[in-house]
């Protein structure tokens, strides 16, 4: 009995506190009054019809911890250079972003989702349901992922199918449709042209958007590399899916969180490491790391731009078409990011680590941009 | 006789293994309390040698001519259009004219924090007049400027490895030797928001978000708690209703932090409609965190007035109100504030349940109020600590001095508030 009464008992105080306390703007007043009505009616009425009273002045920004990087320095830029406020970016994942996204239309919901993968049709579906029908894709480029040891130990080249066969939970047998558990202990086990040390690989967790991206292009990279795994994504896709996409946990992949300066620092104190993360870590930390190769490329920035680097996604960002005109600065926002000086080849957007895309592709993106093409699922 | 003299014999046969033990015992004790100094001796020294050089910023002496040219080309100036960071260039080029080519000239530009022109622009805001005029300023050099003459760049590395080229160091020694590059007080540090340049960013903004919350949290949870002790103390009727609270409030002191941010994403944010982000919600959010403290430190703070003392203001006439209210109160109030503090210094760093009601955001403008956008001090050290820029670790390190200082201030008032006004019996 006590748990529940407690919250409604706070949830009365706090309204009280709420008017008593309140500053003297109209803010408050508003703020106060929203309180009282949602408190009263039911709690579905509470998202409509917002857009009415516009309420809040700055633009409000969600998503990826990827893109976020990124988002906050063009956010902090366009707000000093221009009469708008900052707005706001808050770092919640791709998909958490992307849910809120699509909660509904109006001041209380984000304007711009950052995801580091496209949107999915069931979340284009769900933002549909809720009112959000006119969503604008911007890519704003692309970002590699790499795979990189300390900078003392050996270089090495891993190919896609190395990395599957080091880093797969089960790995293909001797006979075809065979699946045995790992067996592979050190990398000379792997590829004999390999180090013999121990196979050790810090990661990020399952939550990561990186994880993401590093299960579908580099283990499903290396997997399809064997015939008849490859030839079970038509027969057996769910079986394919989890051959190709589970990695192993005997120890060898260790999750180390979602900080990737942790990731950069335990490298650095144990060379035989590897570890996974973003290219721009790599890049602010070139004298601690060096990034390995992956089918004899090097993870630079100009082969990432130019796609002969295998491990690169590109990256998004989606906003509502319907909000632009009513919260200040949304359109404004858009067009800074997608401005030369910001995405350019020389941008200081690439500065921190973002790949710009080709020349022309910007053009592309930049003119749907200004001229706020939705986004169409049906024709991609 | 015998039995006497066996019983002295048993007790000397074991004194020596019981000393033994004893000393075990000891040594075991001193053994762990020596690691729990060493392990605190260690977590202080890394902080205080990572983050003490955060607290000292390089800044370049530049001489900027204001030009009517630039500044006001018809005639007009405005600000917010004016180009300063053509006249901080055109100072830096004049400063080094070797550098010709627009490769160089762009490594040059490098050299300088972007924070310059917009120190050049809040002087011309401020002062109009000193346009056509040659001002000579301290402004911050860049981040990576910062991290070399503290010596976190090593020159001695290959090229292509460090972020800042041979060119570029041979500019930043020859400004060294004309005495245009000098060690600041960070004053930025403490003067702003968040910014994605190291050398800007400031924990201003994150400090004023937990003032707010613990402004809601503390005249929210203290009240509230005080109250609910009180009856559950001295009115609410020993029943199985008033031990099932009991337990229910120890049980909530327990619940992990995560669960409490749930709640108010779901009751404050969802239902009441609250603004996300703010730091209103973070502070009820707190208050359901603290409550539970309060509550048990108060009810123990309570209890430990002798019942002589109520006994005696009731036989002399008192109502129960007047007894709680005159007596009871007063000489419970330093174990109430005690806990109170110790409730507020675990609200202080508390970041976790902040996550869930959208506080772990990069804000840049400082809240000036309940219902701005804010964060909180320990979600800055985390977004911080995320940050791929090399010289946001020392910052971190300094962000997590200042949040151990407020904490210690805390602390220590509780420590010194229990010696001070808590009346022994």
């Amino acid at each position: 009995m006590s748990i529940p009464t407690n919250p409604f008992v706070l949830s009365l105080l706090a309204l009280v506190a709420l008017q008593a306390c309140g500053n003297s703007g109209t803010d408050s007043d508003i703020t106060a009054k929203d309180t009282a009505e949602s408190a009263t009616s039911a709690p579905a009425s509470a998202s409509g019809g917002a857009l009415a009273q516009s309420g809040r002045d700055y633009v409000y920004i969600v998503g990826s911890s990827t893109v976020y990087p990124f988002a906050t320095v063009v956010a902090e830029r366009f707000g000093r250079a221009t009469q708008y406020k900052t707005p706001k970016v808050e770092s919640t994942g791709s998909g958490g972003g992307l849910k809120l996204f699509c909660d509904g239309v109006g001041v209380d919901h984000p304007d711009v989702a950052n995801s580091s993968r496209a949107i999915k049709q069931s979340e284009v579906d769900s933002c549909a349901e809720n009112g959000v029908t006119e969503i604008v894709e911007v890519k704003i480029g692309y970002d590699g992922i790499v795979i990189a040891n300390a900078i003392g130990s050996t270089a090495v080249d891993l190919s896609l199918a190395d990395v599957f066969m080091a880093l797969a939970k089960d790995v293909p047998g001797d006979v075809d449709g065979e699946l045995i558990e790992n067996p592979y202990k050190t990398w000379a086990d792997v590829n004999p042209d390999l180090p013999a040390t121990g196979i050790e690989v810090l990661g990020p967790p399952p939550t990561s958007g990186t994880r993401d991206a590093f299960v579908e292009l580099a283990m499903e990279g290396g997997c399809k590399s064997v015939a008849w795994i490859a030839a079970l994504k038509n027969t057996d896709k769910n079986r394919y899916k989890s051959v190709c996409h589970t990695i192993r946990e005997d120890g060898a992949f260790v999750e180390a969180g979602e900080n990737d300066n942790l990731i950069v620092q335990k490298l650095e104190a144990n060379p035989d490491a590897f570890g996974i993360f973003g290219f721009s870590f790599l890049d602010q930390n070139m004298d601690k790391v060096k990034g390995a190769l992956i089918n004899g490329v090097a993870p630079t920035f100009e082969a990432i731009a130019d796609g002969a680097y295998p491990v690169s996604r590109p990256l998004y960002f989606y906003a509502k078409k319907a909000h632009v005109g009513v919260i200040p600065g949304l359109r404004e926002y858009l067009r800074e990011f997608t401005s030369e000086r910001a995405w350019g080849e020389e941008g200081y957007l690439s500065d921190r680590g973002l790949i710009p895309m080709p020349d022309e592709e910007r053009a592309q993106v930049a003119s749907a941009v200004s001229q706020l093409t939705p986004l169409s699922m049906a024709t991609q | 006789m015998s039995t006497e003299r066996t019983t002295l014999e048993r007790v000397e046969a074991g004194l020596a293994r019981r000393r033994r033990k004893e000393l075990l015992f000891k040594l075991t004790g001193m053994f762990a309390t020596a690691i729990g100094v060493v392990f605190l001796g260690v977590f202080f020294t890394t902080l205080i040698v990572k983050g003490s050089s955060a607290f000292q910023q390089t800044f370049l002496k530049l001489d900027i001519e204001l030009s009517e040219a630039v500044l006001a080309p018809d005639g007009e100036l405005d600000v917010r259009y004016a180009d300063f960071d053509g006249l901080v260039r055109t100072a830096l080029r004049a400063q080094l004219p070797e550098a010709t080519s627009r490769v160089d000239r762009r490594a040059l530009y490098r050299l300088v924090s972007v924070g310059a022109s917009y120190q050049l622009r809040d002087l011309v805001a401020t002062n109009p007049e000193l346009v056509g005029t040659t001002q000579t300023l301290w402004v911050p050099a860049s981040s990576n400027v910062d991290m070399f003459i503290k010596g976190d760049i090593d020159a001695e590395a290959d090229e292509a490895l460090r972020p800042l080229s041979d060119q570029q160091i041979s500019w930043i020694r020859s400004l060294d030797e004309a005495g245009r590059i000098d060690m600041r007080f960070n004053s930025a540090l403490f003067s702003n928001g968040d910014s994605r340049e190291p050398e800007l960013a400031g924990i201003k903004g994150a400090v004023m978000g937990s003032f707010y919350m613990l402004l809601v949290t503390i005249t929210l949870s203290f009240p509230i708690g005080v109250a609910a002790a009180i009856y559950l103390e001295e009115f609410a009727p020993k029943s199985r209703w008033s031990d099932l609270i009991e337990v229910n409030i120890n049980n909530l002191a327990a619940v992990p932090s995560i669960v409490f941010g749930l709640l108010g994403l779901a009751v404050f944010i969802n239902w009441m409609g609250l603004p996300r982000s703010a730091a209103l919600v973070g502070g009820l959010v707190l208050t359901l965190l603290t409550l539970p403290v309060i509550i048990i430190a108060s009810r123990a703070a309570i209890k430990a007035v002798p019942p002589s003392i109520r006994e005696a203001a009731l036989g002399l006439g008192a109502s129960k109100m007047q007894v709680v209210f005159h007596h009871v109160l007063p000489l419970a109030m330093p174990g109430m504030l005690t806990g109170a503090i110790i409730g507020m210094s675990r609200a202080l760093g508390e970041s976790a349940p902040l996550l869930m009601i959208g506080m772990v955001a990069f804000i840049v403008d400082v809240p000036g109020g309940f219902t701005d956008p804010a964060t909180a001090l320990p979600v800055q050290i985390y977004l911080w600590a995320d940050s791929p820029e090399r010289a946001f670790t020392e910052r971190t390190s300094a962000a997590i001095i200042v949040l151990l200082g407020f904490l210690l201030v805390m602390n220590f008032a509780a420590v010194i508030l229990r010696k001070r006004m808590e009346r022994k019996w």
